[in-house]
C-alpha cells in the first residue's frame, strides 16, 4: 500500500446500533491494513462509495486494540445519511487518523469536568472510557451531558450505568423532557453554576454545537476557572484533513490540524468574532 | 556569468525539449500573454508588453523586441504544479483504491519572475514538495502598472529557487544568464553563449534595481501581519463589501490561492467511483458549509477571510505572506478591487483609531 495520505485504507462495517432516531454506531473492522492508533479526540476521513467523504471522530473504547474503529455518525446530509444507513458488510473507505487530541493524561491529579451536548458525547465518550480505565490517575471524575430530549440522548445504557458508579458523577440534563424524566431540565450551562467544583484544579473537555461550548466556557471562567484549564472540540469543514483544502480555517488556525481540539486560551477571543 | 543571445535562447528552450522536458513559457493568445506548452522560442512573445490597470489587461506591441518585458498575465505557473482540476483516485471493486496515474514528464519553467518564484515556494510549503519543475527566472526589467513585488520582498530580482536566471538586455537584443544550481548549470551546458562583460553585468543589474522604483503599487509601510490581525471589526470591510461581487476571480488567478473541494462521482452503473479535486474559492457561500449553515454568509466576511488569509494568517499557518505582489487579483477584479488600496484603507482606520483612543 502506498503511503499516500488522500487514498482511503477499506474497512468492513461488522456491526450497527442504533442510538437515537437519527444517529447510528458503527463498528468498522479493516479489510486488511489498518490505520495508525487514534487518541481520544481525533477523527478520521470516513468514505461511502461514490457519496462522499466526511469527518467523523472516533468514538470507541481506544484501550481495545483489535484494530476496529468505532464511530457515532448522525444523519445530516448525503454522506452522513448514507453511513448510517449503512448495513453490516458495506465497505468504508477509512483515512486519518487527524487532528489533535484530548490529552486526558495531562489531566492527571485534576478533577475531569466532560462537558457534552447532543452528538458531543460521541468524541468525548472515549475520553470517560480512558479516565474510567485508570481511575486512579484523576481526582473526580464529572460527566454533564445535554440533549434536546431524553430521546435524543446517546449511549442510553452506558450513561445508566456511569450514574450507578460510586466514583463518577453524572448530571443530565434535557431541554424538553418527556413523562418519566428523572433528570434535570435545561441547557446544559445551567448545572456549572451549581456543581460543587474545584477552580483550582479542575479540567474541563466541552463538545458540541459552538455557542454551547462558548457558553460552557464563560459559565466555568465565571466559577473560576482559567481559560487554560478548558478544552473544546471545533467543527468547521474539511475536505481533506491534511492542512491542504483551506476550508477549515479559524483565523490563524487550520481545525483539521491545530485542532480539532484546542485550548479555550487560545481560540475563546477568536470565538467572539462573527463569521471569522 | 554568460550571455546568451536571442537563438541562444531558442537553443535553450530546444535543448531542454530534446532532453524530454515539458517547457512551459509565454507565448501570446486570445489577446493575452498566456504560459503554456511551448515547441519552440519561437513561440515566445518577442515585442509584446501589456497595458494594465484595476479590472483591466491589454495587450500592446512594443518599440522593442523585448521577450520578457511584460508583467503577470492571466494565468500563473500554478495551473502547472496544482492542477485546476485533477483525479485522485479510483475504485472498480469494493475497497480498492487505485491511485490515478501522474504524468511524470519532467517540466521545465521558462520566464518565471521574482513574485511568481516565490509563489512557487510558498505553494509548495502548503501543498508538499512534489518533482521539481526546472525554473528558469526572469529578472524584472519592466514592472507593471499593478505591480508591488518589492513591497512583498518578492523581487523585482529573482529570489533563491530557480536554476538559470535571465535579465534580458536590449541594443543589441541579448540576455545575461547566471546559474543557480548545479542542474540549471547542465541544461545550460549545450547552449551557444559568451562570457559577459563587465559593463554588461553592471547594466543588468542598474536595470534591475531600478525597476524598483517603478512599480505601480506599493503596500502601506506598516506591518500588515499584525494590521490585519488587528482590524477583524474594521469599518472597511463593509465598504468594500458594496464592491465585491464575491466572483471569486481574485483566488482563482492568485499564484498562491491553492484551497480545493473534492468531488465523488460514479457511472451509471455505480461500479466505477472517482475521487476528484479541484480548485475552490473562499468567496464561494458552501466554502464553509457546515450542516447549521455556512460559516461566512456575508461578502464583507468573506472578503475579510480572503484578505486576512492573505497578509496575515498565512504568516501563522505557512510561515510567510500569502502575497507575493504580483497584481493579478487586482486586474482581474470585475470592478477594480485593489488589494494594496483596501491594505492602506485598513491602515489609515487603524492609526485613526489609535490617534483616537
Ligand atoms: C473534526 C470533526 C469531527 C466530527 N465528528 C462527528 C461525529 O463523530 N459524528 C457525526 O455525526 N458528525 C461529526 N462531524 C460532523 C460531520 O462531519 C458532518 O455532519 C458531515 O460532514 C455532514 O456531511 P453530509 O454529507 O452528511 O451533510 P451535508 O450537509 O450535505 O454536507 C455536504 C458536504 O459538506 C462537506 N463537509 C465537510 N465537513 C463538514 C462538516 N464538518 N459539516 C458539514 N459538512 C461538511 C462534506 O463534503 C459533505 O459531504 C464532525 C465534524 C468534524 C469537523
Ligand atoms: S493576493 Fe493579489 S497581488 Fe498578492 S499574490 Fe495573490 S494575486 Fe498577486
Ligand atoms: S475582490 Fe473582486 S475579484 Fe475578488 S471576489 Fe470580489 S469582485 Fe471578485
Amino acid at each position: 500500500m502506498s503511503g499516500d495520505p488522500l487514498l482511503p485504507l477499506p474497512y468492513v462495517v461488522t456491526d450497527r446500533a442504533p442510538e437515537t432516531d437519527d444517529t447510528v454506531t458503527l463498528r468498522l473492522k479493516p479489510v486488511r491494513l489498518t490505520i495508525p492508533r487514534l487518541r481520544p479526540g481525533q477523527f478520521t476521513m470516513l468514505y461511502v462509495r461514490g457519496v462522499g467523504e466526511i469527518p467523523i471522530s472516533i468514538s470507541g473504547n481506544l484501550s481495545v486494540v483489535d484494530g476496529s474503529l468505532t464511530h457515532t455518525v448522525r444523519e445530516v446530509g448525503a454522506v452522513s445519511r448514507a453511513l448510517c444507513a449503512a448495513p453490516v458488510g458495506t465497505v468504508i473507505g477509512v483515512r486519518g487518523p487527524f487532528g489533535t487530541g484530548w490529552d486526558l493524561p495531562s489531566a492527571c491529579d485534576t478533577d475531569v469536568l466532560v462537558v457534552a451536548g447532543g452528538l458531543g458525547l460521541a468524541p468525548l465518550r472515549p475520553v470517560v472510557l480512558a479516565a474510567l480505565a485508570q481511575r486512579w490517575r484523576y481526582r473526580r471524575l464529572i460527566l454533564v451531558v445535554g440533549a434536546r430530549t431524553p430521546d435524543d440522548l446517546l449511549y442510553r445504557r452506558e450513561l445508566d450505568e456511569w450514574a450507578r458508579r460510586e466514583d463518577m458523577a453524572v448530571v443530565l440534563t434535557v431541554d424538553r423532557p418527556t413523562q418519566g424524566w428523572r433528570g434535570q431540565v435545561g441547557f446544559v450551562t445551567e448545572p456549572l453554576s451549581w456543581l460543587a467544583l474545584d477552580p483550582s484544579a479542575t479540567t474541563a473537555f466541552l463538545c458540541g454545537p459552538e455557542p454551547m461550548m462558548r457558553f460552557c466556557a464563560s459559565a466555568l471562567l465565571r466559577r473560576g476557572i482559567l481559560a487554560g484549564q478548558i478544552r473544546l472540540s471545533l467543527e468547521r469543514n474539511m475536505q481533506c484533513g491534511l492542512g491542504q483544502c483551506g476550508h477549515c480555517q479559524l483565523g490563524p488556525l487550520l481545525v483539521c490540524w491545530d485542532g480539532p481540539v484546542v485550548n479555550y486560551a487560545a481560540v475563546g477571543a477568536l470565538l467572539t468574532i462573527k463569521e471569522l | 556569468m554568460e550571455i546568451l543571445d536571442r537563438d541562444g535562447l531558442n537553443h535553450l528552450v530546444d535543448s531542454l525539449l530534446a532532453t524530454g522536458h515539458r517547457v512551459i513559457g509565454p507565448t501570446v493568445r486570445d489577446s493575452a500573454i498566456v504560459l503554456d506548452e511551448l515547441s519552440g522560442g519561437a513561440q515566445l512573445p518577442d515585442g509584446w508588453g501589456v497595458e494594465v490597470a484595476p479590472g483591466s489587461y491589454r495587450l500592446r506591441r512594443r518599440e522593442d523586441m523585448a521577450v520578457f518585458a511584460h508583467s503577470a498575465g492571466p494565468q500563473s505557473w500554478k495551473q502547472f504544479v496544482h492542477p485546476a482540476r485533477r483525479k485522485l483516485w479510483q475504485t472498480d471493486r469494493d475497497g480498492e483504491y487505485v491511485p490515478a496515474e501522474e504524468d511524470r514528464t519532467p517540466l521545465a519553467f521558462l520566464g518565471v519572475r521574482g513574485c511568481d518564484l516565490a509563489a512557487l515556494g510558498i505553494l509548495g510549503q502548503v501543498l508538499g514538495d512534489g518533482p521539481r519543475p526546472l525554473v528558469i527566472a526572469a529578472n524584472c526589467t519592466e514592472p507593471g502598472g499593478l505591480c508591488f513585488c518589492s513591497s512583498m520582498g518578492t523581487g523585482p530580482a529573482a529570489g533563491p529557487g530557480y536554476d538559470l536566471v535571465l535579465t534580458e538586455l536590449l541594443d543589441p537584443h541579448r540576455f545575461l544568464v547566471e546559474v543557480g544550481t548545479p542542474r540549471g548549470a547542465r541544461a545550460l551546458l549545450p547552449v551557444p553563449r559568451r562570457s559577459a562583460r563587465g559593463p554588461e553585468v553592471a547594466s543588468a543589474r542598474s536595470q534591475v534595481a531600478s525597476a524598483t522604483g517603478r512599480m505601480g503599487r506599493v503596500m502601506p509601510e506598516v506591518d500588515l501581519r499584525t494590521l490585519l490581525r488587528d482590524s477583524s471589526a474594521a469599518q472597511r470591510w463593509n465598504d468594500v463589501a458594496q464592491r465585491c461581487l464575491t466572483c471569486g476571480n481574485c483566488t482563482m488567478v492568485c499564484p498562491t490561492c491553492f484551497c480545493t473541494s473534492t468531488e465523488d462521482v460514479t457511472d451509471l452503473t455505480g461500479q466505477h467511483a472517482e475521487r476528484w479535486q479541484h480548485w475552490v474559492s473562499c468567496f464561494e457561500i458552501d466554502f464553509s458549509h457546515l450542516h447549521g449553515g455556512s460559516v461566512r454568509t456575508s461578502a464583507a466576511s468573506r472578503y475579510r477571510q480572503w484578505l486576512t488569509h492573505k497578509l496575515s494568517s498565512w504568516y501563522d499557518q505557512f510561515g510567510s505572506s500569502g502575497c507575493v505582489g504580483c497584481g493579478r487579483c487586482i486586474g482581474w477584479c470585475p470592478v477594480g478591487i485593489d488589494i494594496t488600496e483596501e491594505a492602506a484603507a485598513l491602515a489609515a482606520e487603524r492609526s485613526g483609531s489609535d490617534a483616537r483612543a
